[in-house]
């Protein structure tokens, strides 16, 4: 029988706001323990949440940026259940009316093996606002405590978070993939997350179920929870899709629950299941009022809104005459777009931009593991680099150098070119003189080719570089060596 | 100087007739002659009380004083303050020292006003008769094998017994007005929204609200004047103007007060459950006000019997999330020993938490809990609706409401104790205000016999409309100004031997 998994995913956005979701407390990551835990975010006997109007901004701004229903009315509601670092036994988030209603988020599949790359869309259920937990610390070992013991850190109680929900409209570990890595890019364009994912700034917990393909209903899924990085959300899909099949293939049945992804073996481990569930018991807060949103506080947020990645995309097309392909690798991050649209400006030709930046400088980028931000190269002489090639002052093969040079920070383009001695050669007499050197020299390869064969042609422009000491033009050595051979 | 209003007492110390360590003292002499009889105080620290009267005085003399500065306030101990106990009269809070200072007590510290210390209350504000406190009950100043009435019953032993000048109480369904009425004082329940409940510790967020516990309207008033206003770090607070609660005290001043005020009398309110000795009280208290000029008016409030049912849905719903943050991981009482996370959460809130308190955190729990929610939670949100709807109807009719703040007098201590049912009746009269959060104020009014003949207070309750608690206070002024119910006092050394004298 063939298999189809069904995917869904809900996402832990932490947004960035300078306070928490309900108090004045800072959410700067890496503090001591307990120093960014207020007396509300220690619940202490007699305090009350106040929310943090930029946390609405931000959740707002998503669901305008993924054209979603903004509610005009949500309401805040409290999750109950006991943990240690649930200092109020419970959360404040939203359940019955969240904030953001149905939107819709369009991502690039990549194409893998013989699959073609495509475009597909993924439905947003919902998203709301809500406060994280804070955190257990079990292994108190190197933190001065007493052994044995298990620590309580307040500071990120009271962070907000926006929960994304999707549709299972995702059909492949590659699809869950993109949509994870489109929303992290996206919700960091719009500007209302770091993406740090290692620092937890960006969680998804993946709800997978599989089915007989062809047919409609879904089957029981469990729940990956608290990915942190995708290329565990690949691993943990492919490994759970199979144990999934497997498992009903050997004529097992798949149980409700809740599993953890073991990065070190690379399998999936169910932690809870269904029974043990808590019933949260959900009622609406009553210390906060319901969120009201206006047209005019939507309309505000709706100026402040950069241009999106998906208008920028057609624009790059449209203005530059950059390809698809180009114009939305180019558009992956707001930061990358600027780049590239400061490195035009600057007098550079669009496609060779695009073929550079995405090529060249994004392969140092990555090895180096380091943000278009820290480019040592700045976009000012990025694009005096690729003048240089537009005006054949140096030949690719040469730019290749001068970009390796600057990336190690030897100086400038034009010093760099100078110093290497890298200046193309574009006097046609001198290259006449070359060419007709080389044809000198090697007359049994002049004999070949005009005997037909064509290699000995390409030995010939290789000499006639050589012999320029690779500054001349390839493309008028070429030329000159194809009139002379032809008279 | 003890029965003296709070407006007397201002002019005296701004006079300079007496210092506020003096005033202080004198109260703190009391408390020490007659609170271990009495037990209104769970907390008393004279060096801090006595600090805060220096400093009181220091004000006084650099001529910035308000009104209340200097004046010695018991506070309920159900509001964080700063460095004192705060224990909820929980045994869960036993051993808590609150960091930090909730609204009202930062209110009163600006105005110069004196802490004289935290006054007992049923547990977590869960109780008609102040008897579910870890610190023991309270007696009642009138009758000392009586109960004071909850949950502000401290604080309502502390005002009649004249042990402070005023206090703080808070009314989440009677607990201002049915202890007022059974001490024989003023109480006022504000409007839901109007006093800060930043630092009060919750139980039913949705009902409740502090107000003021003093001998007369007018000392209610200047109380009001420092506890309301807006505060941002409750969502729930009113962002209104700041009113004087004084200024319609005397209006009109005419030879009939209250000419033309439409007082409208619930007859649910007079109905099957009242005591006939009470109603007696109401009903004279009622003729006073026709002297004065009210124009009474009958009307119902058809929903009134559903008020008790719905508030012991919503209140322990909430109130079973309030609690949920008393788990033994941060502060308050742990058990000593446990063998896991759950066995110390079990065993720290068995311990921490009386009969009253589990009975109601089981209520809120079963009542939130899937497949019971729209049977029980959603159903009574839509019958406090309705509820609330019978007094936007009723106030088309009339200007107040007045009847009976409780049912009974006071009755006897461990008379109730092991009936919930019979004691939750007690705030028959004053729950459906607070589902509708509208203003309640508990006015003496005379006193009733007792089966075994005794003279006990007896409470007129006074209903207004949202916002409307100038217009109560002045309704409640004018009538003080023909009575003296509320200048009553017990005879502490021979509690309620003698029959008080009446003026009316």
């Amino acid at each position: 029988m063939e298999w189809e998994v069904v995917i869904g995913l809900e996402t832990h956005t932490q947004l960035k706001t300078n306070t928490k979701i309900f108090s004045g407390a800072s959410i700067k990551y890496g503090a001591e323990p307990n120093t960014q835990a207020c007396e509300v975010s220690l619940a202490l006997p007699g305090v009350l949440p106040v929310l943090n109007k930029e946390a609405v901004q931000c959740a707002i701004k998503f669901g305008l940026a993924i054209n979603a229903h903004i509610a005009p009315r949500s309401v805040f509601a409290r999750k109950n259940y006991f943990y240690p670092d649930l200092p109020k036994g419970y959360q404040i988030s939203q359940f019955e009316l969240p904030v953001v209603g149905k939107g819709a988020v369009t991502i690039q599949v990549p194409a893998v093996g013989k699959n073609a790359a495509y475009e597909k869309v993924v439905n947003i259920t919902r998203a709301h606002l809500e406060e994280d937990a804070g955190k257990s610390v079990h292994d108190l070992k190197n933190n001065g405590a007493v052994e044995g013991m298990s620590g309580i850190d307040l500071n990120r109680a009271g962070t907000p978070l926006l929960e994304i929900v999707t549709e299972p409209d995702m059909r492949s570990a590659a699809e869950a993939v993109a949509y994870a890595k489109k929303l992290h890019e996206l919700v960091q364009w719009i500007g209302i997350c770091d993406g740090n994912m290692q620092e937890g700034s960006f969680r998804c917990d993946v709800n997978v179920s599989v089915r007989p393909k062809g047919t409609e209903k879904l089957g029981t899924r469990r729940e990956i929870k608290n990915l942190n990085s995708f290329k565990f959300m690949q691993q943990a899909i492919e490994y759970e899709t199979r144990w999934q099949i497997e498992t009903l293939e050997d004529g097992g049945s798949i149980q409700q629950s809740t599993v953890l992804f073991n990065p070190d073996t690379g399998e999936t481990r169910a932690m809870r299941s269904k029974e043990e569930a808590n019933d949260y018991r959900y009622f609406p807060d009553p210390d906060l009022l319901p969120l009201v949103i206006t047209e005019a506080d939507k309309a505000r947020v709706q100026a402040d809104m950069p241009e999106l990645p998906e208008a920028m995309k057609a624009r790059f097309e449209a203005q530059y005459a950059l390809s698809s392909y180009d114009a939305n690798a180019i558009t992956t991050s707001r930061d990358l777009a600027n780049y590239f649209v400061a490195v035009v400006d600057a007098g550079a030709d669009a496609k060779q931009a695009a073929n550079w930046v995405m090529g060249s400088l994004a392969a140092k980028l990555n090895a180096a593991d380091m943000s278009i931000n820290d480019s040592p190269i700045n976009a000012q002489q990025f694009a005096q680099l690729l003048k240089r090639v537009g005006d054949n002052t140096i030949s690719n093969n040469a730019a290749k150098q001068v970009f390796e040079a600057m990336w190690n920070a030897e100086g400038e383009v034009d010093g760099i070119i100078e110093a290497k001695g890298l200046k193309q050669e574009s006097d046609t007499g001198a290259i006449e003189a070359i060419v007709d050197e080389v044809l000198a020299a090697n007359p049994a390869m002049v004999e070949e080719f005009k005997a037909g064969k064509e290699k000995a042609f390409n030995a010939l422009v290789g000499q006639a570089m050589k012999a320029s000491k690779g500054k001349a033009n390839p493309a008028q050595v070429n030329e000159i060596l194809k009139i002379k051979l032809s008279t | 100087m003890i029965n003296s209003s709070l407006k007397q007492l201002g002019d005296l110390l701004q006079a300079k007739k007496i210092s506020s360590v003096e005033l202080t003292q004198t109260f703190l002499t009391r408390i020490s002659q007659y609170n271990p009889s009495i037990n209104a105080y769970i907390a008393l620290d004279e060096a801090k009380t006595l600090n805060q009267a220096k400093a009181a005085d220091a004000r006084i003399a650099s001529g910035n004083a308000a009104a209340l500065t200097g004046i010695p306030i018991a506070q309920k101990d159900i509001f964080c303050a700063k460095g004192w106990q705060t224990t909820c009269g929980s045994k869960m809070l036993a051993n808590f020292i609150a960091p930090y200072d909730a609204h009202v007590i930062t209110q009163f510290d600006a105005a110069g006003a004196v802490n004289l210390g935290k006054t007992n209350m049923d547990e977590f504000a869960m109780g008609s008769s102040n008897e579910t406190s870890y610190f023991g009950g309270v007696k009642n100043p009138w009758s000392f094998d009586r109960v004071p009435g909850g949950s502000s019953g401290g604080s309502a032993a502390a005002v009649a017994a004249r042990l402070c000048a005023a206090a703080t109480g808070t009314d989440t369904g009677g607990s201002i007005r049915q202890p007022a009425s059974l001490c024989g004082f003023t109480g006022l329940k504000p409007t839901y929204g109007v006093v800060s409940r930043y630092g009060m510790i919750a139980f039913a967020s949705s009902l409740d609200q502090a107000g003021p516990m003093a001998k007369s309207a007018e000392d209610c008033a200047l109380m009001m004047n420092v506890m309301a206003g807006f505060d941002e770090r409750d969502s729930t607070s009113l962002n209104r103007e700041k009113e004087d609660y004084t200024r319609d005290l005397n209006k009109p001043n005419l030879d009939l007060p209250l000419k033309g005020l439409k007082v409208g009398l619930p007859k649910e309110f007079f109905a099957d459950g009242l005591d006939v000795s009470v109603g007696k009280v109401i009903d004279s208290a009622i003729a006073e006000y026709k002297k004065l000029g009210a124009e009474i008016v009958e009307i119902s409030l058809p929903n009134t019997g559903l008020s008790i049912p719905v508030y012991y849905v919503l209140a322990p719903a909430e109130a079973s999330s309030n609690l949920s943050r008393y788990d033994g991981v941060r502060y308050g009482h742990r058990a000593a020993e446990y063998t896991d996370l759950m066995d110390m959460y079990n065993k720290s809130r068995a311990e921490g938490f009386g009969a009253e308190v589990k009975r109601r955190i089981l209520i809120g729990t079963y009542v939130l809990s899937a497949g019971y929610y729209d049977a029980y939670y959603l159903k009574a949100q839509q019958i406090r609706r309705l509820i609330a709807q019978d007094f936007v109807d009723a106030f088309k009719q009339c200007d107040v409401i007045m009847g009976p703040a409780a049912p009974s007098t006071a009755f006897k201590a461990g008379e109730k104790v092991d009936d919930p049912v019979a004691m939750y009746l007690q705030d028959i009269y004053t729950i459906s205000t607070n589902l509708a959060g509208l203003p309640g104020m508990s006015v003496p009014a005379g006193f009733a016999q007792s089966d075994d003949g005794k003279q006990l207070p007896v409470g007129l309750q006074i209903i207004g409309n949202y916002f409307d608690e100038a217009r109560m206070l002045n309704v409640a002024h004018q009538y003080q100004q023909v009575t003296d119910w509320h200048n009553r006092m017990p005879d502490l050394d021979k509690p309620n031997l003698v029959m008080p004298e009446g003026k009316v």
